[in-house]
């Protein structure tokens, strides 16, 4: 019972810091507006109008979440169809990173349609062809699937089932495959979405090559998130490392670098030519203007010569800094396109409610929880370390089937 | 409700493009609205909506410019054009000849009938208010306030105008500022209008081309973007999409094949290394 208890929630006595209260707390709240939401319906909760029917959690938790969590397949294609074995050790993180990314979209996605029950009928009733949303619903869930397929080989391996670890190794490239068509298809119809709004969006963000630019912008968030995110791992869970990974970290977050200073690059002159083909050099010495050239200057520019200089100088410090950076300017690209510049002539814009804020908030920790939790337990972060209560999960089996 | 009761063959009719444009629409000469709002009550009636705090005789109601509601499909509004000039124009769903709300919808709730009323099905719609998005009129309404909501818009009257009625709004108007009738037919009397009164109109019929045409079309003394009527370019909405849609089959196809054979490169690479090694070893 004790070690199970350990194996559920590990030590007690460690349960109660600092990040744990203010997450708990923040989660907590989280559920009650949640709860206010499911039964005083979206105009209790939110700040959503007749004018502006998407807000916070479509342009956060599933704009940034599908575009943060492009990770799992920029790595899972390097690795396995480019074949650029050197970056093994980051396609488990990277995978299970997306994997909970596309969980939180699409808890996210529940809350925000208005008769969530009714998500099964998109595939029942295959009725809606032409839209951009039944694609993007589709290959979402497809690639939920995909991803849950790519991770479970560490739950095979806690629990100790080699020979289903070995039948599923034979999947990993096609999997792999199948990651990299869903995740262009989707990846390029969230900003196709926008397409379809012409008057709504501000000029200088509608352009005909928004499905171009999301899809490429993935790229970078992809490989950004994993430059953060496995630094982030490696110095929090330590102890779940052997140390031959350890001391690669640093090449790999170069290599991803100066990949992701190449394509933010391409980006930076496709986002020119839209400028160009727009025509819209007038709006630039307006508010929104200012706030595109930020986007634009700030954030694709200026990230690509501080990853191309800490690269050349091999500063992993300030490829990691880039990174951080790099990812906050994704953050800002996708408010820009579905918030900030969408319904850009409407006033008062629309704001998000505190409310909205805290279940965002909420649903991001309990994916960080949930991240924890798992790497905790499972071979992620290297597969030679043994997975924990592995011995404790067979017990609990032979005593199960001693019953039976 | 009978619309959930419609045949399903006819519910998933497809209207071909002609005969989308040939269908019924109303005309709205706004020359002729003396803005007594009879269209909104009626409607209200016909559409069994609440009642509004303010009675439909209070013309105070217009000094401010509303928007339609979940409760209400039209509303008339008073524009100031110009110095002492005023213009009431009534808003409505526009009933485009090909929606926007409807090639948007996830699940097609949204779908252009056959007489020309684009209609709403509540036994499908998820609540996604993609469509609200979409619709350059920001026509459909969201039931913010419920736990379980709908998408609200005018219908057309599509149940009525199957029993041969005309649409609730049109059968009020005491001065006959709406003329219901086939869409080219309303075109053409439009323009003999404007011909026989030149100075009474902008030569310009509104939604005979705006967004690919709409089923309903106005007529107006003064430039409709001053009547709270956008400035939209003639392309089909659903255009808009359909070429970007139109690259997931060639991805689907190519991405998979390009993508093993990438594979399949750096297997041989790999091979061809060990070889190398191999050889190198047992020299």
């Amino acid at each position: 019972m004790k070690k199970l208890i350990y194996l559920l929630i590990g030590d007690p006595k460690k349960l109660f810091t600092p990040f744990n209260l203010i997450s708990g707390l923040i989660i907590v709240l989280g559920l009650g507006l949640i709860g206010l939401r499911m039964f005083k319906g979206l105009g209790a909760v939110t700040n959503l109008s007749q004018t502006t029917p998407w807000g916070l959690w479509i342009g956060f938790d599933v704009m940034c979440g599908v575009a943060l969590a492009a990770g799992g397949y920029t790595i899972a294609g390097t690795v396995h169809l480019f074949g650029l074995k050197d970056y093994e050790p980051l396609v488990r993180p990277a995978i299970l990173t997306g994997l909970l990314g596309y969980v939180f979209v699409v808890v996210g996605l529940v809350l925000d349609l208005g008769r969530p029950w009714r998500m099964p009928f998109i595939m029942l009733f295959p009725r809606g062809v032409t839209s951009v949303l039944f694609e993007v619903g589709m290959c979402v869930a497809a690639y939920l699937t995909v991803q849950v397929l790519e991770f479970v080989p560490a739950f095979w391996e806690w629990l100790g089932w080699s020979r289903v670890r070995r039948f599923w190794s034979q999947l990993t490239i096609w999997l792999a495959i199948l990651g990299v068509v869903l995740s262009t298809l989707h990846q390029s119809s969230l900003g196709s979405l926008f397409l379809i709004a012409p008057t709504k969006l501000h000029p200088l963000w509608y352009s005909m090559y928004l499905p171009l630019y999301f899809f490429i912008s993935s790229i970078i968030a992809g490989l950004s998130m994993v430059i953060v995110e496995s630094a982030l791992s490696h110095k929090l869970f330590t102890y779940r490392l052997s140390s031959s990974v350890h001391f690669d970290l640093d090449d790999l977050t170069l290599g991803l670098g100066k990949t992701a200073a190449a394509v933010l690059y391409v980006y930076f002159f496709l986002k020119l030519i839209g400028l160009a083909d727009g025509n819209h050099w007038d709006l630039l010495d307006t508010p929104y203007g200012h706030l595109y050239l930020i986007e634009i200057v700030g954030f694709v520019a200026l990230p690509c010569a501080l990853y191309v200089f800490g690269v050349r100088t091999r500063n992993v410090r300030v490829v990691r800094i880039t990174g951080v950076w790099t990812v906050i300017g994704i953050l800002f690209n996708r408010f820009n396109v579905s918030i900030i510049a969408m319904n850009w002539q409407i006033s008062p814009h629309y704001r998000p409610s505190w409310m909205e804020v805290t279940v965002s908030l909420a649903l991001v920790m309990m994916a960080i929880w949930l991240f924890r939790w798992l790497v905790n337990r499972l071979p992620v972060l290297s597969t030679d370390k043994p997975a924990v209560g592995t011995n404790t999960l067979r017990e609990l089996w032979s005593a199960e089937a001693e019953k039976a | 409700m009978a619309l959930l009761a419609a045949n399903p063959a006819q519910a998933a009719e497809a209207v071909g493009r002609l005969r989308k444009e040939e269908a019924m629409g109303v005309l709205v000469d706004t020359t002729l609205c003396v803005g007594c709002r009879s269209c909104e009550a009626a409607c209200n009636k016909v559409n069994a909506l609440p009642k509004p705090d303010r009675s439909f005789d209070d013309d105070s109601v217009l000094d401010q410019l509303r928007d339609t509601s979940p409760t209400a499909f039209t509303v008339v509004n008073k524009y100031t054009v110009s110095k002492g000039v005023e213009i009431t124009r009534k808003k409505q769903c526009m009933h485009c000849v090909e929606p926007a709300c409807s090639s948007a919808c996830i699940i097609k709730a949204m779908e252009k009938r056959s007489n020309g009323a684009v209609t709403y099905r509540k036994d499908l719609c998820l609540g996604c208010r993609y469509c609200m998005v979409a619709c350059p009129f920001s026509v459909p309404k969201f039931e913010y306030s419920k736990a379980s909501p709908f998408i609200r818009k005018c219908q057309f009257c599509f149940e009525r105008q199957e029993q041969g009625e005309l649409p609730g709004c049109v059968e009020a108007c005491p001065v006959e500022a709406l003329k219901y009738g086939r869409r080219p037919e309303l075109i053409e009397e439009a323009g003999k209008r404007i011909h026989d009164t030149p100075d009474a109109y902008v030569h310009h019929i509104y939604g005979e081309h705006e967004v690919g045409g709409t089923s309903w079309l106005y007529l107006a003394g003064a430039p409709f973007e001053k009547l709270g009527l956008p400035q939209l370019s003639d392309k089909d909405y659903p255009e808009l999409t359909s070429g970007a849609m139109g690259t997931v089959p060639a991805i689907l196809l190519m991405w998979p094949a390009l993508l093993a054979g990438f594979h399949y490169l750096s297997h041989l690479k790999d091979q061809a290394h060990e070889e190398r090694s191999r050889h190198h070893v047992s020299r």
